[in-house]
């Protein structure tokens, strides 16, 4: 079943036998990455969708506009980004699954609710489909500048999670693992995708809603009057209540106890801050997820995360062809960030190689875990085109050398 | 056919370049089975000027989604022809409207040519031409089958303009078989 993108009002008349069928479009389809990511969404339960239109990322929006309404969802077109984020925060505290979606401008003036989300532990998802930045840069154009933004770009100290997606099909299946993530850490997950993976169109396969394993709200069991919203369990995410069902629940974004209220202490804040970092650093080994290959006794290895890895294997097979000891880790969370793994591969591999499309902030992720024990070097982009898979080749000859 | 082929279609915005590759690339991928991977033009040129569709196809897992120098070009505009001409590999082939496309030298060994607006006129819809020319590629190469893009077609225009599609798309099909008899 597809849907064309252009046409919304004839569309929406093709689209009411929806009605009659189960969310999940099970079988092959020819989507879009940002199509792809909009069913994911769906697939993963999502039934609430705030946003604001942008290029590269107009398109989710466009699809969840026209499924939630026929699958008992509820799609808002807000006056702009910051309300955006809100709206998702709060319909997540009703019990419904929320995302919203942006691009790098838009993205800017979500990340203050994004640290409210932080904040109050709210699971939900943002998807950035990054284009060529800073400011409003090349919006039909795609770029890979955003990954510092992600990390740091809410104010204070927090972890953040980031999916990055390289391919239709994975625009659909990391959907789904970030909503997974969002309800067992309490916390905003980003899918950091790009205007080239979000605007290809390719082949992508639903599976039967039974093989979609789907991560539900952690509610709690206890009676409301033992009840405290932040109250942590042994992995330190505490469980959840919905507003309405007759708990006493109190959010804000202010330092608070486990009872939700503000507690404006030292010692409060410190055991408030350490447990929001600690619940997803104690749990990096369950979060984080790398692609390796060819990585035993190889002397360089090539770390890449969404479009760029697709660009990565033509150079890597040329200097394989050169008798070169190669290998290729890519980084499917891109926070946290694999810093143990790249660490103890860092005792054997004699030099990293790292394509991005920016001038190098990836790269000094790896520069720090790998320390001094081997060579680092970037192969920068400044955006809106991937890498001339030449690039990336002669910087591997330079860095065996 | 080669493990890895690329196509690019251009034209003017309208022409329903994007639509055609949308075609060519849900046919490779669904209907034959294939991997194929379309990107388009979304600048202001998709709505005028030299508009670009690409697709890439192939038997595995596609790695690098972009085209550079395309194994065939199919182009609908003069514009489009003198942009993309020589971003064509040294096998390439290229497929014009040689009513549209005055500097192409039509030889029918690399340089194939149709007139596709002409004959689109004729069935009294000009905006089929897009799909006249898919035919005579199709029929011409054979990188996809008739079958497979008969099924992409149905699938991705309007109901109520599904027989006239099928019958341009028979009509550039024909073509291709007048080609083969010159020869």
């Amino acid at each position: 079943m597809e849907i064309r993108s252009r046409g919304i009002r004839k569309s929406i008349v093709s689209e009411r036998h929806y009605r009659d069928r189960t969310s999940i479009l099970v079988g092959e389809h020819f989507w879009q990455g940002d199509i792809a990511i909009a069913e994911g969404a769906i697939a993963a339960d999502c039934r609430f969708f705030a946003g604001y239109p942008i290029t590269p990322a107009s398109e989710i929006a466009e699809r969840m506009s026209l499924r939630l309404p026929f699958i008992g969802g509820v799609y808002i077109q807000l006056e702009d980004e910051l309300a955006s984020m809100a709206a998702i925060l709060g319909a997540s505290w009703t019990g419904t699954k929320a995302m919203t979606a942006t691009s790098g401008p838009g993205l800017s003036l979500m990340l203050e609710n994004f640290g409210l989300g932080i904040m109050t532990e709210t699971p939900c998802v943002i998807v950035n489909v990054q284009r060529g930045s800073p400011s409003t840069g090349l919006p039909t154009f795609f770029g890979q500048a955003d990954m510092m933004q992600a990390r740091w770009g809410s104010h204070g100290d927090y972890e953040v999670i980031a999916l990055a997606p390289s391919s239709a099909q994975e625009c659909f299946d990391f959907t789904i693992t970030a909503f997974n993530l969002s309800e067992k850490y309490r916390l905003p997950v980003f899918i950091l995708t790009d205007g080239l993976v979000g605007h290809m169109t390719e082949k992508v396969v639903v599976p039967s809603p039974s093989e979609i394993k789907v991560f539900g709200r952690r509610k709690t069991k206890k009676p409301p009057q033992e009840y405290l919203p932040y109250e942590p369990e042994a992995d330190l995410v505490p469980q959840m209540a919905n507003f309405g069902e007759g708990y006493r629940l109190h959010t804000t974004g202010l330092t608070h106890d486990e009872r939700g209220y503000p507690d404006m202490t030292i010692g409060t804040q410190d055991r408030l801050i350490r447990r929001l970092m600690n619940k997803i650093r104690q749990n990096a080994d369950d979060i984080i997820i790398v692609e390796e290959k060819d990585i035993e006794d190889a002397d360089v290895v090539v770390v890449s995360y969404g479009v760029t890895s697709r660009v990565v294997p033509s150079a890597v097979e040329k200097a394989k062809r050169d008798g070169i000891k190669i290998g290729q880790l890519r980084l499917i969370t891109v926070w946290p960030f694999p810093e143990k793994r790249i660490s103890e591969l860092s005792e054997k591999v004699k030099a990293w190689v790292v394509p991005e499309i920016n001038l190098g902030q990836i790269v000094r992720e790896v520069e720090r875990s790998v320390g001094k024990r081997s060579k680092v070097a970037l192969v920068s982009h400044a955006g809106g085109d991937v890498h001339d898979p030449e690039d990336i080749y002669k910087v591997i000859k330079e860095v065996i050398q | 056919m080669k493990q890895r082929c690329s196509i690019r279609i251009s034209g003017f915005g309208g022409q329903g370049i994007v639509l055609s590759g949308y075609i060519v690339g849900k046919a490779a991928s669904l209907h034959d089975k294939k991997n194929s991977a379309f990107t388009q033009s979304y600048g202001p040129e998709a709505r005028g000027g030299a508009c670009s569709a690409c697709v890439v196809i192939e038997e595995g897992k596609i790695s690098y989604p972009l085209v550079k120098n395309a194994d065939f070009l199919i182009v609908l505009s003069k514009e489009g022809y003198e942009k993309y001409s020589d971003k064509v590999t040294a096998e390439g082939l290229t497929f014009v409207d040689s009513d549209l496309v005055s500097g192409a030298l039509v030889d029918n060994q690399k340089v194939f040519g149709i007139p596709a607006t002409r004959l689109a006129e004729s069935m009294g819809k000009k905006i089929v031409a897009n799909i006249i020319m898919l035919g005579f590629f199709t029929a011409v190469t054979g990188v996809i089958s008739k079958e497979a893009m008969i099924e992409s077609i149905k699938t991705s225009v309007k109901k109520s303009f599904i027989d006239i599609n099928l019958k341009a798309f028979a009509r550039g099909c024909e073509h291709a078989a007048t080609i083969r008899g010159q020869e």
